[in-house]
This record gives C-alpha cells, sequence and structure tokens, in this order.
C-alpha cells in the first residue's frame, strides 16, 4: 500500500480516534451526566445491549432508502431521457422539477402521510422526492454535455439516434451520472429519516427516526446517540459504496478516477 | 470525372460574418490538394462545405457528379480528419477505429480484421488496447487516421490535423501520410497554415487570404513523388515556398483595411 492509500485511511483514522479520546475524557473529567452527553464507551455499551432492536430498526430504514434510491435512479434517469429527446419538453417541465429541489420536504410529508394509506409506500414516496433532482439534474446535464467533435463525427457515419444515444451520449453522461448517484444516495437516506420523523409523530413506524424520536421523549440518550451513530455511519457506508461503483465504472479512463503521476 | 465540383460557393454565417467569399473549385481524382492560408481565410469553412458539414449560402457543391446523398456508397466515400484526435476517452483504441464499422452494422469478426489492417497501417499494432489518455499527441492522431481509413475511403478530408503536433513528429507524418496516399489510392484535400507543409504534400496548393476570405491562387507543385526530406532542402522547394510566401504577404496587404 503506497503512501498515497495510507495517509487516506491513517489520517482521518487518527482525527477520529483523537476525537474519541478526547471527548471520553472532557465527559469524564467534567462529570457530565449521561442523560446530557454520553460517553463514547457509555454509547458503545448501549449499541451492544440494545443491538437487536436498532439493527430491526437499521433494516427497516435502510429498506426505505434503498426503495428510494432505486425509484429516484429509475425515475430520473428516465425524466432525463425524456428532458434530453425535446428542448420544448425541457423548458416546460425542468422548472417543476427544481421545485422539487427547494420545496422542504419536512413541509410536505405530512401531505403524502395523510394522502398514501400504506405507511412504507408513503415514506418510501417522500424519500424518493427528495432523491430525484440531483439525478435529474446530472443526468440531463450529462447526455446534453457530449463533445461536439464526437457529436460531428457520428453524424457523418451516419449514426442512427439510437446509436448515437447508446454509444455516445450514455458513456459521455456517466461522470455526471456517477456523481448525481453520490448525492442523491445520501439525500435518500435523509428523506427516509425525515419522512419517519413525520411519520413518527403519529406512531406508526419502526425505523431508526423513530428510535430516536422515542429515545428522546423517554430521555434515552444513550441510546439517541446509538441510533444517531448508526444513521451516521449508513449515511458514510451509502456514499463509499457510490465512490467504489465510480471507481469500478470510470476507473478505466476518466480524469476523476486516475492517479496522478509523480 | 472530377470528384468535388465546387462552382461559386460562399459562406455568410447568422451573424452577417463572411467567412468565404465565391469559390470555384475542381478536385479531380488521386490529387492531393492543399488549402493554405492564414487565420480566417476561410479555408476550414471551405473543408466543412466539401464534408457537407455545412452548407453554402450560394452556389452549389457536387460529388462525383451528383449530391451529397449518393456519398457513401461503394466508390464514393468520403472521411473526415478532425483538427483534434476526437477519439472516444471511455474506448480502447481497437474500440475507436472499428466506431464507423459497428455503427455500420459490419460483422465484428469481420471489422476486427480491417481494424488490425488500419492499425498496421499507421504503425499503432502494439497498442491496439490502450486508452486514448494514455498515447501521445501523435499516436492519438495516427488512431484518428486508422479510424478514418477504415472504411476504405476515397476521399480524404483533414483540417489542419498535424498543427498540435511538434516538428518531428509532424514531419514524419507527413512523410506516412503521402505513403498512405499512394498506396491506396486517395485524394485529399488537406487544411494547413503551413507554407512547408502544403509544399511538401501538395500535387495543388490553393492560397487563400483573410478579409474577406477568399482563395488568390492555384499553385501546381510539379515535383514527383515519392519526396523525402531532400525535396524539403532543395533549391526547387525553396521556390515553391518563396512564392506562396510573396502571395500570401500581397494579399494580406490588400486586405488591410485603410486607418
Amino acid at each position: 500500500m503506497n503512501q498515497a492509500r495510507l495517509a487516506s485511511i491513517g489520517l482521518p483514522l487518527a482525527v477520529g480516534v483523537v476525537f474519541l479520546a478526547l471527548w471520553q475524557f472532557l465527559v469524564t473529567w467534567l462529570d457530565v451526566p449521561r442523560f446530557l452527553v454520553p460517553s463514547p464507551t457509555v454509547i458503545a455499551a448501549t449499541l451492544v445491549e440494545d443491538w437487536s432492536l436498532l439493527w430491526t430498526s437499521l433494516l427497516f430504514t435502510l429498506k426505505i432508502t434503498f426503495l428510494a434510491f432505486a425509484a429516484a435512479v429509475v425515475l430520473g434517469t428516465l425524466v432525463a431521457f425524456v428532458f434530453v429527446q425535446s428542448r420544448l419538453i425541457e423548458t416546460a417541465f425542468f422548472p417543476y422539477a427544481v421545485l422539487l429541489q427547494v420545496t422542504p420536504i419536512v413541509a410536505i410529508a405530512p401531505l403524502i402521510i395523510i394522502w398514501i394509506k400504506h405507511p412504507t409506500a408513503a415514506l418510501v414516496v417522500c424519500a424518493t422526492l427528495v432523491a430525484l433532482f440531483p439525478i435529474i439534474s446530472n443526468t440531463t446535464l450529462g447526455l446534453r454535455s457530449v463533445s461536439p467533435g464526437l457529436l460531428n463525427l457520428f453524424r457523418m457515419n451516419k449514426a442512427t439516434r439510437t446509436q448515437e444515444l447508446v454509444r455516445l451520449r450514455v458513456p459521455s453522461a456517466a461522470p455526471y451520472f456517477f456523481g448525481g448517484l453520490r448525492i442523491s444516495s445520501g439525500l435518500a437516506l435523509i428523506g427516509a429519516v425525515v419522512a419517519e420523523f413525520v411519520a413518527g409523530t403519529g406512531g406508526t413506524s419502526a425505523g431508526l427516526a423513530y428510535q430516536i424520536l422515542q429515545a428522546g421523549f423517554q430521555l434515552n440518550i444513550p441510546r439517541l446517540f446509538a441510533a444517531l451513530l448508526m444513521i451516521t455511519l449508513t449515511g458514510v457506508a451509502l456514499f463509499m459504496g457510490m465512490v467504489l461503483l465510480s471507481k469500478w465504472a470510470l476507473g478505466g479512463w476518466h480524469e476523476s478516477e486516475l492517479v496522478q503521476e509523480r | 470525372m472530377t470528384i468535388v465540383e465546387i462552382r461559386a460557393a460562399d459562406k455568410v454565417f447568422a451573424n452577417g460574418t463572411r467567412a468565404l467569399a465565391p469559390v470555384d473549385l475542381g478536385i479531380g481524382p488521386g490529387e492531393f490538394i492543399t488549402l493554405l492560408g492564414p487565420s480566417g481565410c476561410g479555408k476550414s469553412t471551405l473543408l466543412k462545405m466539401i464534408a457537407n458539414l455545412l452548407e453554402p449560402s450560394s452556389g452549389t457543391l457536387r460529388w462525383w457528379g451528383g449530391g451529397f446523398d449518393h456519398v457513401g456508397t461503394e466508390g464514393k466515400k468520403l472521411v473526415f480528419v478532425f483538427q483534434d484526435a476526437t477519439l472516444m476517452p471511455w474506448a480502447s483504441v481497437r474500440g475507436n477505429v472499428r466506431l464507423p464499422l459497428d455503427l455500420a452494422g459490419v460483422e465484428r469478426a469481420a471489422a476486427d480484421e480491417r481494424v488490425n489492417q488500419a492499425l498496421a497501417l499507421v504503425g499503432l499494432s502494439k497498442f491496439d488496447a490502450a486508452y486514448p489518455r494514455q498515447l501521445s499527441g501523435g499516436m492519438q492522431m495516427r488512431a484518428s487516421i486508422a479510424r478514418a481509413l477504415v472504411t476504405d475511403p476515397n476521399l480524404l478530408l483533414m483540417d489542419e490535423p498535424f498543427g498540435a503536433l511538434d516538428e518531428f513528429t509532424r514531419n514524419k507524418l507527413d512523410q506516412d501520410l503521402l505513403e498512405l496516399w499512394q498506396k491506396k489510392n486517395l485524394s485529399v484535400v488537406f487544411v494547413t497554415h503551413s507554407i512547408y507543409e502544403a509544399v511538401f504534400l501538395s500535387t495543388r496548393v490553393v492560397v487563400m487570404a483573410a478579409r474577406p476570405g477568399r482563395v488568390i491562387e492555384q499553385v501546381v507543385v510539379d515535383e514527383p513523388y515519392p519526396r523525402d526530406e531532400r525535396f524539403r532542402v532543395s533549391q526547387k522547394f525553396a521556390e515553391y515556398a518563396r512564392r506562396m510566401q510573396e502571395l500570401l504577404a500581397h494579399a494580406n496587404t490588400l486586405g488591410e483595411p485603410a486607418h
């Protein structure tokens, strides 16, 4: 393992360890009560103790997240393709796609939960709405960002529209698409958590966000932190997953994945 | 028969720029024609009209005695080599060179065979699995030329293809291009702003000037092939070069707006 790789893993790890050590030290030294700020050791103990509860909750949240992410990718890509086929449609509908981006999900989630009877479906819809825009935006941009020289080349060779789409536009769009995936995966998780929060006030969900709410009400702060930690780690894992996917897809040729020779 | 017949073709762009004054030009089979001139003389515009990438604002172009729709059939194939290699960065050299055949639906095995031949012609046989990023500028250009040759064209249009390369690579590629031209019985229209390149390569040089873009004169380079470095340093070469130089300088002063 070369120096760069070692540094990229070792340095953040070192920061984390120092941070945890400091936290542990301060909480113990200042004698902060565990229902205010639990120490890392207390959180770890809670994780072990409440593992079965937290694990099932995690699975529930993950289910919503993945379903929403998948729906966002499929739907977003379809919309992007439609936009690219017709400038007219794009001009007409893009502002509404932007609306998706700027409307706070906290405000519409209650509506959706009332409208859609099935609780899981309602949560998935909320999370999909949050995760959708980056896919649409990035994929459309990518499909349009074709090198004019290559486009001329294809036209000169009398390529059909399908050939142009599959052999030129899709590979050209790939870097942008994977960039969108990185953003969207995290947003799917956020959307799932926020939706659960809103639904949780009705006491019908069983995900990690619900556990956080409940723990809050019961002043079980260590459990709250434990659940929070799991959500955070999930977000990081999702992002890393997308990074690996990017590397696999673009590794051979795109500037973003190349290692600089020194 | 004349391969390309250009009659009084000119180009005015949408914003009012007069890119090219009316041009009369004929390109015969087996010729190596160079369009030589400074920036803004309309040489790239003229080349793109020959490639049907641009339409003339007035005047006509005819290819093999007919319109552009029958271009592409056997014996009437035309290819364009761009100023930069224009390779697909996500595909290997083989994938790039094979593209025209893939688009035409040629069966994979037959296509790969033709790719091998094309790569051999440009000296890239060992690099078929490499990606464009891994190649030098000269090699990328060779790959681009291989792609042009893989369809067995009759007319090769080249828009300052060696402009971005260093002089050694450029001279080498000039030489290789002449060999290809003779071997494959091509007709070539080559755009450049280098007088030396024009004299070295061509059977006929079309000298152009800017402001407005126009053809000044056509100079026949009456020197036998194969041509090599000895021609480059010969007396005749220098005379041709001086002739072009004078034509271009004279046209520049004529074209200057009075202050």
